[in-house]
């Protein structure tokens, strides 16, 4: 099989980008997306020219790195895959296949296809996790967890980071990656002390980064490779409403450190 | 040439690593914040090294090639942790963690290391749980564990098919927290392209921006190196396409050993190979051994038959026939060995003939469609989206891929190399799983290594460093790295070449596939040698890498990191040439159990079996660089010293 | 940070003002809708609920004035928020067919708009009586007498202002619009506020389609049935001629049947 393929070449974060097309010399329907653009790459290369750039790397769908938008819907036309297992029997012979970078003021385009996704790092730097130092744990069964609650956060903890929400969502919203941390660690008996704290801090940091607000259309649910549920946002919600009405904690009261 | 020195502490080996603890040298908790530790790697061990160390108060600076420390290659762990909690009061214990890690190394680690793993084992399980790390529980709210890789105990924590990346997203928080707090600083898109040497010492690194091009130096008290394995060498693996050896191998070329190289682990269960364009192998999680039933046609001529239309009679369910004892759940070198012979022999199934039945039809009349379903669903519809098969109805076809490199730079005791102030964790290190790694151990070593060994052992190296004589990077040893690595990209760059990085890279898996793949040989390993040599020279004379220096460019990185792959497989033959025994995932032709053997007949070993030489071999080879890539590497060995265990022979019968 | 500036600063606590503010006006709309069907009994029934209403000068300007605050922080929130997310996505994508969610969940912004403009006609229309946009002529020269005292004929008032056929068309495309809105917003008003789970959400769900087609047809009815002349027919021909000759009462035709 053969494609032709609309792909939006940018050279350069501040450089304007535009769409170019290229021919897929022969295709095997059993490759992969990425295997196809590889393909197409060593084409482009050995003509001479710039290959185009895109970013992946485990390949089987858990580093969260491949980011393609593949005809207007991000990580392609399945559901609950990422573009790297997104495999060109998709795809028709002949077909025309646009190829975007996620789009969003937060994420600026690096080249290519290839976004900058630092802002979702700087969103976990500020509350994405359990402050507690190594060695300080106690064993590990001293710890109960209800497999309900456990099995929900690792539903939420499933998220790969990949972006693929925002790249979606109409407002470029981050709401349901935030969301999966948050719950994640705030179903856990373990996250409770920094519950609250975290939660606000998190969403600080989330509209900080110039990420749209949640208008619960739904569409990153869709797209997310690992199905992650609007469940989680709700929940999320519902803790920042609680943290706001629990206020501040406490000034340390003055006095002499014995 | 170098020392090995293996700076094992003295005792019993129970004791080691406590009285070890007693007596290293700390540093005082308001001296700490004056060293600096470069950290290159955000994998498990990277990440929880960095953040460990920062708690203790070290600055601490931390370095990926990724454009986040989330997507190192630990994420795509999937099988689960072993540590012995001996929460199912099955009979475990460190010891016996211990004792079936050296035995399932074949006699090839050193003991002392392997035991401080098992050890540290119960602490990673509580440092995770603690962190929030979802793993799998009962109804009762504890702990749920399995049993993995052939294991006789259940001591595998696991989080759905998912671990290494619950791990790695606990190792990652743990690093977010610190980085949060100031005490961490996190360059991310930073490849290591050198390393600094000052006075013998490791005191920096070199590295490039891969988005702006440009190249930095960074000094340090000393640099750790956390940089994962180097499968990448036979281009088809079950690694990120982005995991590479540079880091390392640049290392080695500034004078640090690479030991035991040519030790691979070949994955039993992975998908086959289905064409050349292929990027990468997929692995199926071992734990589908567990329900699934190898089996391909005792006939060649059922080879291109539908499965289903193979007679049972005429099924060779041959892990089950060699090794009665184990059956399916036969450790990984040996299963997927076995696989290979049966290819071999002109029994392979599938398009390629380079694969076996994985067949789950028993487990489905025994559990049930809807236990499978529910134990291993993601699986087959990861399998299913691949190759476009149901393995519900028909039995999925496996082969084995490339998957973890047991052999990285020689470490001691105390997890530094032979150059002082280097210190090398996880996967980049050569030291705990000797010829072969069992199931689930890689997350531990990882964790071990990061959270617990690292950060109680540095200490003892700074305390003899002062921080107030850190060498600057105005030093003429970093002038000369940062010139080194500007005159490689200029070379890539200006090289006139005909050859794309990517196709070198293809060819370079070929013969590494061919020559120091599952079964070497003498005169495979020396054509091996002389072909890659060969290729090596093509590289720098034809490879063409398109796009400037000072921009986003990943024909410039990729071919970086093959002309150093070059140079690693070739290294890697020499060592498995060198190594004239079979031994793990190191499998000699020549040296295998032949039906006379005593061992044969007496019924601890089968045929074929790989056959070790205890008397000649029992030592790490740490390869010491010898100035130019066309000079013979100096051998250099640690003699491997059993003092608790007796080497005896492996059988899984 | 204070739950004050918590709320206003972010954009998690906008979507709290919108989600309350529209809680608010949910309410309003139900009661305001109880109200006006009462255009289905007698003249009488009617023009004494409006009647009573006028009397009460401070419960109608207290309502009047929460009701436009409330408005006021819906239409603030959702314009401080849209900014916010064409801010966050400004660069769109080639192929914007959208993929899993509604479309009411896409339109908020419009419908809302729409809706916003529809309040201000109706307000001119039935509470301001500008006589240049009903196109009968001056509402307020409509009289009826009650209990002996001169009163604004409200029934007259619906019965000829719905018998025009762009008014009667307008306010049913703003119900439709209403309809639009509320089928989306009251679901999202429970996500918003975190107030549901995986077992609340089709509920949920059902519940805003539910409630939102019954205010459309409730409300669409009034003019649907006025124009089509089933309602007050009679009544019209009666009252048309005194909004032009004089401003006199016009004495309730009682026993009116319908």
């Amino acid at each position: 099989m053969k494609v032709k393929l609309k792909v939006w070449r940018q050279k350069s974060r501040n450089t304007p980008g535009e769409f170019r097309t290229y021919e897929s010399p022969g295709l095997n329907e059993n490759m992969s997306f990425l295997e196809m653009l590889d393909v197409v790459n060593e084409d482009i290369a050995n003509r001479g020219e710039d290959p185009i750039a895109f970013d992946h790397d485990c390949r089987e769908g858990i580093c969260g790195t491949c980011s393609c938008v593949i005809n207007g819907k991000p990580h392609g036309p399945h559901k609950g895959v990422a573009t790297c297992q997104t495999y060109m029997r998709s795809f028709r012979d002949g077909d025309t296949i646009v190829v975007e970078p996620w789009r969003a003021a937060a994420f600026p385009i690096i080249k290519d296809l290839v976004v900058d996704r630092s802002a979702f790092d700087r969103i976990q730097h500020a509350g994405g996790f359990i402050s507690v130092r190594t060695g300080a744990a106690p064993d590990a069964n001293s710890i109960p967890v209800s497999k309900e609650n456990s099995d929900l956060a690792m539903d939420a903890a499933q998220c790969i980071g990949c972006g693929a929400c925002v790249a979606a969502c109409k407002n470029a919203s981050a709401m349901l990656f935030v969301a999966a941390k948050v719950s994640h660690l705030g179903l856990l008996p373990q996250g409770q002390p920094e519950r609250y704290k975290r939660v606000k801090a998190m969403v600080a940091q989330m509209d900080t980064e110039g990420f749209g607000s949640c208008t619960v259309t739904g569409s990153c649910e869709a797209v997310c490779p690992k199905e992650i549920s609007l469940d989680f946002i709700a929940r999320m919600n519902r803790d920042y409403g609680l943290a706001l009405l629990k206020g501040e904690p406490k000034k340390i009261a003055g006095g002499v450190a014995g | 040439m170098a020392t090995l020195n293996s700076n094992i502490p003295a005792g019993p080996l129970a004791s080691k690593w406590e009285s070890y603890k007693f007596n290293t040298k700390l540093i005082n908790p308001a001296n700490k914040r004056k060293y600096k530790i470069i950290v290159v790697g955000a994998g498990l061990a990277g990440s929880s090294a960095s953040a460990t160390l920062a708690e203790l108060g070290y600055e601490v600076h931390n370095f990926v090639f990724h454009d986040s420390p989330r997507r190192a290659h630990s994420v795509a762990a999937q099988g689960g942790i072993n540590a012995a909690k001996n929460y199912q009061n099955d009979g475990d214990s460190v010891h016996r963690l211990f004792y079936d890690t050296i035995k399932g190394g074949d006699f090839r680690a050193r003991e002392a290391n392997v035991h401080r793993l098992a050890e540290v084992s119960v602490n990673i399980i509580d440092q995770c749980a603690a962190q929030g790390v979802p793993f799998a529980r009962e109804y009762g709210g504890l702990l749920d564990n399995r049993s993995f890789g052939g294991a006789q105990v259940s001591r595998t924590f696991y989080a759905r098919g998912q671990t290494g990346q619950q791990l790695l997203l606990g190792a990652y928080s743990a690093l977010n927290k610190m980085i949060g707090a100031g005490a961490v600083k996190s360059y991310t898109h930073s490849e290591m392209l050198d390393l600094v040497v000052v006075e013998g010492h490791a005191k920096g690194i070199v590295v490039r921006n891969l988005q702006t091009g440009a190249i930095t130096k960074h000094n340090a008290d000393a640099v750790v190196l956390a940089t994962g394995g180097y499968g990448n060498v036979y281009n088809l693996s079950t690694y990120a396409r982005g995991a590479n050896v540079t880091a390392s191998w640049r290392a080695y070329k500034r004078g640090a050993c690479f030991g035991n190289p040519c030790y691979t682990q070949i994955h039993p269960t992975c998908i086959p190979v289905s064409g050349d364009y292929q990027s990468k192998l997929t692995l199926m999680s071992e734990s589908l051994r567990n329900d699934g039933r190898v089996w391909a046609p005792k006939k060649k001529e059922d080879c291109k038959k539908a499965p289903k239309d193979i007679e049972e009679g005429d099924r060779d369910y041959y892990l089950e026939r060699m090794y009665s004892a184990f059956g399916n759940l036969a450790p990984r070198d040996i299963a997927s060995r076995a696989a290979k012979t049966v290819c071999d022999e002109g029994r392979g199934v599938g398009e390629t003939g380079l694969g076996v039945y994985l067949d789950f039809s028993a487990a489905i009349e025994r559990l049930g469609e809807g236990k499978v379903r529910e134990r291993y669903g993601n699986l087959f519809a990861m399998y299913h989206e691949i190759t476009n098969e149901d393995a519900y109805k028909t039995p999925m076809r496996i082969y084995p891929a490339v998957h973890y490199t047991m052999g990285g730079l020689w470490v001691d005791y105390n997890l530094m190399s032979n150059v002082p102030g280097l210190f090398v964790l996880g996967e980049a290190n050569f030291s705990d799983h000797g010829a072969n790694r069992l199931g689930a151990s890689a997350l531990m070593q990882g964790l071990s290594d990061g959270y617990f060994v690292l950060p109680a052992t540095i200490s003892g190296y700074l305390a003899s460093q002062n921080p107030g004589k850190r060498p600057a990077t105005d030093k003429a040893e970093f002038k000369q790295a940062e010139e080194n690595v500007e005159a490689l990209t200029n070379q890539l760059l200006g090289n006139k070449g005909k050859r794309t990085p990517a196709s070198f890279h293809k060819a370079l898996g070929t013969l590494m596939w061919d020559y120091c793949g599952m079964a070497r040989t003498k005169a495979g390993l020396e054509r091996g040698i002389k072909l890659i040599s060969e290729l090596r020279e093509e590289y720098w004379k034809n490879v063409m890498v398109s796009g400037e220096g000072n921009e986003w460019n990943q024909s410039l990185e990729n071919a970086g990191r093959i002309g150093d792959f070059i140079e690693l497989g070739e290294l890697m033959c020499r060592d498995a040439l060198h190594r004239e025994e079979s031994c793990g995932g190191h499998f000699r032709e020549e040296y295998q159990y032949t039906p006379d053997d005593p061992e044969t007949k007496q019924g601890i070993v089968n045929p074929g079996d790989v056959k070790r030489r205890d008397d000649a071999f029992a030592y790490v080879a740490g390869w010491e660089y010898a100035g130019s890539p066309a000079k013979a590497p100096i051998l250099n060995k640690e003699p491997l010293v059993y003092e608790e265990v007796h080497m005896s022979t492996r059988s899984y019968k | 940070m204070s739950i004050v500036s918590g709320i206003l600063n972010s954009s998690l606590g906008k979507k709290y003002i919108m989600a309350g503010t529209g809680a608010l006006l949910f309410a309003f709309v139900i009661a305001h809708l109880v109200g006006n069907l009462q255009v289905f009994g007698p003249p009488e029934l009617i023009n004494n609920y409006a009647h009573f209403l006028q009397s009460k000068p401070l419960m109608v300007w207290g309502a009047r004035i929460g009701l436009l605050v409330i408005v006021g922080l819906h239409v603030w929130s959702a314009v401080q928020l849209s900014v916010a997310n064409r801010a966050a996505r400004p660069v769109s994508y080639h192929d914007t067919e959208p993929y899993g969610s509604t479309w009411q969940s896409r339109y908020m912004l419009v419908s809302g708009l729409v809706i916003a403009a529809f309040i201000a006609y109706h307000l001119a229309h039935f509470t301001a009586l500008l006589p240049g946009i009903n196109g009968v002529g001056d509402f307020s020269k409509l009289k009826t007498e009650l209990h002996g005292e001169e009163a604004r004929d409200v029934y007259g008032m619906m019965i000829l202002g719905f018998q025009v056929w762009w008014v009667a068309l307008f306010y049913m495309v703003a119900q439709a619009l209403l309809f639009i809105h509320l089928s989306h917003g009251l679901a999202a008003m429970f996500q918003s506020f975190g107030l549901r789970d995986h077992v609340w959400w089709p509920r949920i769900q059902i519940f805003a389609k539910a409630a939102s087609i019954a205010i459309f047809i409730g409300y669409a009815l009034i003019p649907a049935t006025i124009y089509l002349r089933v309602v007050g027919t009679d009544y019209a021909e009666k009252v048309k001629h005194s909004m032009v000759e004089s401003a006199a009462p016009t004495k309730p035709a009682s026993k009116e049947t319908h």
